[in-house]
């Protein structure tokens, strides 16, 4: 199976040239990262082109890396039932830049798509029905995203007086508690974080 | 008399209604009685998942997929524990690997005993679900026996199993199995030739191959229109490869097609439980690395080292090298996934769970087009819908 996908990311990149513009083996999956906006092509060429048959798009999910430039990846998965082979598909975007749907592809990408727009906030080009679906009516902000926190802004609870749900700050009875717990697992290996001198007594025994 | 233009007009379908199998609200645009539109409103389950997954350890994070799909939560951890070991590079030892068979096809039971009979009761039947419902009991003791809960096991860890079976369970099951043949075969003399029950099914939502791979369906749903596809044969995980069963497909994919290969593929989960307790091997029941699983109780009354083993695995917990996994399970809904991504820290960076139902829910518009309102109940019962993996 392993040469078999290997095979066939030398294939996709070859036949892909323009779109493709990396391939690597993860382990023994296959991922191929591609240009925003060659999505369709991609997809249209995996899924009909006769060594790929890739008729199911099992998952698109967004991935956040607030650190890069492009801080979303968005990742395609798609199944073979031919070839019995999974590859994945990648591309990068941001807040402001559109991803072509491929709604027009596969019916499935439809709520998956949504999904990543409403977690988010990747924002589908020519989508036909692009609203939020799992969180809130009048929901807003994007809660998978790095920079949103766990405990979310606002907590719902039943007024007795207004006799209606209402919406207010989220308010905690005791401090968000993140512990660190990245200690390196095999004890101490280097200086201590502030132990400066250590280095230069190392040096100073050289001298 | 003079014809007259009628508006269509929505119907709002639940949240709360019996036949929405949890809390789904499904805007309807009917034309008279027949569903013009089926627009799901999902969500209202909606538990931030995979979000808490990424402050937790990995250890932590195997509780939540018990959450998810509720009817049969062994298979959920079972996704989640197979990626972690595909990161780790760990290998579960062979006992470990047929209990986790072994419960996982328990697993299967229990969902599809609960899918096929609640099913039954959208259409009409009664006294499937309270004859099921006996059984799915029997079924959840053995769980609590395993591991001391009914539904919120908890028992599939990266590395093998939580603990090991207790002395006698597995003789248990075995009779348990040679007697639940007989409770299948009742079912379907309520079911199968049932006249009612076949009036509301046969013909109803029907979807072909090419529409199924459109749709992503996966699981009974896409066998039961004719795809022989099972990801225990075509990719097999633990030890599936050394397990004799067959792939019930159906002819026709309509509603009925699908209860038939549900009620097939029990059968087979029961060839399966018995091949895994006759077979069972000896020996561990989960890795023997202490970086990743905890050392016996008994070992840490006397051993410095199992200590420190055990108060680092339950603080920190294990760090996970960096790297990326997609791994899929044959989840008695269809392909559960869990996309997984690592930064070698001890949490995951993301678990995205590629949740079975939520790709079968949203073809409900296409099954349901054209069809009477009370189709929309069948084809949501034959779809088999769990909102705790839906809405995540």
């Amino acid at each position: 199976m392993n040469t078999a996908l290997q095979e066939l990311g030398e294939y996709v990149a070859g036949a892909l040239a323009d779109e493709v513009t990396g391939t690597e083996m993860i382990g023994d999956e296959l991922s191929i990262t591609i240009r925003r906006d060659s999505i369709t092509a991609v997809l249209k060429f995996l899924r009909d082109d006769a060594n790929c048959r890739f008729k199911q798009l099992v998952d698109i999910c967004g991935v956040d890396y607030p650190d890069n430039d492009e801080r979303f990846a968005v990742v395609y998965h798609l199944l073979s039932l031919t070839h019995n082979l999974r590859i994945r598909v990648k591309l990068w975007t941001d807040e402001n830049t559109a991803v072509p749907t491929v709604c027009g592809l596969f019916s499935s990408a439809n709520w998956w798509e949504r999904e990543a727009w409403d977690m988010f906030g990747i924002y589908f080009a020519g989508h036909p029905d692009l609203r939020r679906i799992l969180s809130d009516y009048g929901f807003e902000g994007h809660p998978l995203r790095k920079d949103f926190p766990l405990t979310g802004y606002v907590e719902v609870r039943y007024d007795d007086e207004k006799k209606r749900v209402v919406y207010e700050p989220v308010k905690l009875q005791q401090d968000f508690r993140s512990f660190d717990f990245l200690s390196p697992w095999e004890g101490i290996q280097a200086a201590l974080p502030g132990d400066e001198k250590a280095e230069d007594a190392v040096e100073g025994d050289d001298g | 008399m003079a014809e007259t233009l009628i508006k269509n007009y929505n119907l709002n379908f639940g949240p709360q209604h019996p036949a929405a199998h949890g809390v789904l609200r499904m805007v309807l645009e009917m034309d008279g009685e027949i569903i013009d539109r089926a627009d799901p409103h999902v969500g209202l389950l909606h538990r931030g998942t995979e979000k808490l997954i990424e402050h937790k350890n990995y250890l932590q994070a195997v509780p939540y997929f018990d959450r998810l799909d509720y009817v049969s939560p062994q298979n959920q951890e079972h996704a989640f524990a197979l990626a972690v070991e595909k990161l780790l590079g760990v290998e579960v030892p062979p006992r470990g690997q047929y209990i986790r068979i072994l419960y996982a096809e328990i697993g299967r039971i229990l969902n599809h005993l609960f899918n096929v009979t609640a099913f039954a009761m959208d259409v009409g039947a009664m006294t499937p679900m309270l004859w099921g419902f006996e059984d799915r009991e029997r079924l959840m003791e053995f769980c609590e026996r395993a591991c001391g809960a009914r539904m919120h096991l908890n028992y599939f860890r990266p590395g093998g199993v939580a603990s090991d079976l207790p002395d006698g369970l597995t003789d248990d099951i075995a009779e348990w199995a040679d007697g639940f043949t007989a409770m299948i075969d009742d079912l379907e003399t309520l079911l199968t030739e049932n006249r009612i029950f076949k009036q509301r099914t046969v013909d109803i939502g029907v979807i072909n191959e090419e529409q199924c791979y459109d749709w992503g369906f996966t699981g009974p749903n896409l066998r039961a229109s004719g795809v022989p596809w099972d990801l225990r044969k075509a990719q097999p995980y633990d030890s599936y490869d050394e397990m004799e069963f067959d792939i019930p497909v159906g002819k026709h994919g309509d509603c009925y097609d699908r209860y038939l290969v549900r009620m097939h593929e029990m059968r087979q989960s029961l060839r399966i439980i018995k091949q895994s307790i006759e077979n069972m091997p000896g020996g561990p029941c989960k890795s023997n690395n202490r970086k990743i699983s905890p050392p016996p109780r008994a070992e840490m009354k006397g051993s410095m080292e199992a200590l420190i083993h055990h108060f680092k695995l339950y603080t920190e917990g294990y760090h996970v090298p960096a790297g990326e996994t997609y791994t899929a399970v044959e989840a008695p809904k269809g392909e559960f996934a869990v996309y997984l991504i690592s930064d070698g820290t001890n949490k995951p960076y993301r678990c995205k769970i590629r949740a079975p139902g939520f790709a079968h829910l949203q073809a409900i518009d296409f099954l349901s087009k054209g069809h009477m309102l009370a189709d929309a109940v069948a084809n949501l019962g034959a779809l088999d819908i769990v909102f705790g993996e839906i809405d995540r």
